[in-house]
């Protein structure tokens, strides 16, 4: 049950070349709703209107602004806007490669496998190559208009492109201060590292599962096929209790469990 | 890539125009008996934010029409509804969706801490920041430091706007990050895909891969590497209009409507405060925590 590639692009290492298909490896679960009117149950539609006049702008003939800390607005019209975008191209260039982990999960956005185009020898000689001096390749390439900036990575074992948010997206952690306050009591460092140490394991990705989404699609049959739908009252939360002694109950509460 | 599901489209251009930093969740991260309040930011934002205007410059709002008699529609005028099999649709109240969500869906308990470095890079999905809402900021404080003293994350399961996620708390410099992740079936794995099985490979050919690898390879990573120039180059364009005067619509005299002026408070100024402990007026949480108007997904 193959999917097809998404796009088609040729990795630039120093002057080797490699093509490669770029698949999703994504797939949305989502359930996705419909808006519809309710009173007669047509589908809607969305458009742009001006609110001063309530006249309807078709998307052709909008601009874009830009509004400055004082209000004042630029605008920007969709040829220039396109002026500025990026060259199409096909190259996946490789800027460079990094001790692996390097880049952290601040970065990540969205992987896509990498599967070999035509040739496939030079494919996997790059992913051996990767493998044995324990890095990743970062990449930049333009992909349906849009430059994207990536990790070379083996996921088991298999090429990935996984997509890195842009430097001006992200917020740099090393700005922000971090809350102040009184020093920590040692005692509850302690406790809060033991709490740790307790509820510790590895992370069993597998074990997790949308359970909110069945309910939603088995609530959805149900109505489909004329059954009245439950409803549940939600619960009130506990009130909360002392730092030392919420501490030492969770201990007690872990130790139990364990 | 979504057939047939407009409304997705719409929500995504609606993410995009998303100017003002707003709250995207409040609640409480249990830690065992500890709960620390908190509200959560997103922690990216748009490279250059940029409104809908029309021709001569107004600001335009998207509003929803009846396909049917092109009649204008209020948010309440709208309802959901799920296609069960083809053509037959299922009208979803939002209280019937609301129902479903589990008792403590205000309440991210990390029943689980595992070594950062074994949640794969493919699962992290979306990042925000965990900004302290309580008077104190201790149980906070707490939390993070023994977090990343033993470079652990804390794992959950919650509800947040009608949906089921996986999070991984996560401390970095004393500030808390919520990463939501995926689900490991919303993960093809190579099979799937259809990929071809690695193949051994020609020595000499890697070889030479490995020296070209070696003469790029840097020992830090800098940020500047992920710069994106469509952005730098969006920037001096807008720098050069407001020099030079065109294009440029001056702010009105009188205090222009909430809608014009709301892409002015900045992300980052918001995240010192609210770190700080500090409400910004502005940045309180408008929606309320539930699903609040139908909203396309």
């Amino acid at each position: 049950m193959a999917i097809r590639a998404m796009w088609k692009g040729v990795i630039c290492l120093d002057s080797i070349r490699i093509p490669v298909k770029l698949y999703g490896a994504i797939e949305d679960r989502n359930v996705h709703f419909r808006l519809l009117h309710r009173q007669d149950l047509e589908p809607v539609r969305q458009f742009l209107v001006n609110p001063e006049t309530d006249e309807v702008v078709p998307y052709a003939e909008t601009r874009r602004a830009y509004v400055t800390e004082a209000g004042d607005r630029v605008l920007l019209s969709a040829p220039e806007l396109d002026a500025l975008e990026p060259q199409p191209s096909r190259d996946i260039e490789l800027l460079g490669f990094l001790p692996l982990h390097a880049i952290d999960h601040r970065w990540y956005d969205r992987p896509y496998y990498l599967g070999p185009d035509e040739d496939s020898a030079d494919f996997f000689a790059l992913a051996d190559a990767v493998e044995e001096q324990q890095v990743e390749g970062l990449a930049r390439w333009v992909m349906r208009n849009k430059s994207y900036v990536g990790a070379l990575q083996l996921y088991q074992g298999y090429p990935m492109l996984m997509s890195l948010h842009h430097a001006e997206e992200t917020i740099p952690v090393e700005v922000l201060k971090p809350p102040e306050g009184p020093a920590l009591d040692k005692r509850e460092l302690g406790m809060a590292h033991q709490l740790i140490g307790m509820l510790e394991s590895e992370f069993q990705p597998r074990e997790y599962h949308d359970e909110f989404r069945d309910h939603v699609l088995e609530m959805l049959a149900a109505k489909a096929q004329g059954k009245q739908v439950k409803k549940r009252a939600p619960k009130p939360r506990e009130a909360g209790m002392d730092l030392t002694r919420a501490l030492e109950a969770s201990i007690r509460r872990a130790r139990k469990h364990a | 890539m979504r057939k047939n599901d407009d409304t997705s489209r719409i929500e995504e251009e609606d993410e995009e125009e998303q100017e003002q930093p707003r709250a995207f969740w409040s609640g409480i991260v249990a830690f065992g008996l500890v709960s620390l309040p908190v509200s959560l930011f997103p922690a990216h934002r748009s490279k250059v934010a940029l409104k809908m205007v029309d021709a001569r410059g107004a600001p335009l709002k998207r509003q929803f029409f009846c396909e049917h008699d092109n009649r204008p529609l209020e948010r309440d005028d709208i309802v959901r509804s799920y296609e069960v099999e083809k053509y037959h649709y299922v009208v979803v109240e939002d209280e019937e969706l609301e129902a479903l969500e589990p008792k403590r869906s205000r309440e991210i308990d990390l029943k689980r801490f595992v070594p950062l470095s074994s949640i794969n890079p493919v699962y992290f999905e979306r990042a925000y920041f965990l900004v302290p809402d309580g008077d104190t900021t201790k149980a906070y404080r707490l939390l993070a430091k023994s977090m990343e003293d033993q470079q652990r994350a804390g794992i959950a399961t919650f509800v947040m706007h009608g949906k089921d996620y996986l999070v991984a708390i996560i401390a970095q410099g004393g500030i808390l990050r919520a990463e939501t992740l995926r689900f490991h079936d919303e993960l093809r794995t190579p099979e799937q895909v259809g990929l071809p099985q690695r193949q051994a490979a020609d020595k000499k050919t890697v070889e030479q891969m490995r020296g070209a690898i070696r003469k790029l390879t840097h020992k830090r990573f800098e940020p500047a590497l992920l710069s994106d120039p469509q952005a730098t180059n969006l920037r001096q364009r807008i720098e050069a209009k407001l020099k030079s005067g065109a294009d440029v619509l001056k702010a009105p005299e009188e205090p222009a409507p909430a809608e014009a002026a709301s892409n002015v408070i900045d992300l980052m100024q918001v995240l010192k405060q609210r770190l700080q402990g500090r409400q910004s007026r502005q940045s309180e949480a408008k929606r309320p925590a539930g699903r609040g108007k139908p909203r396309a997904r």
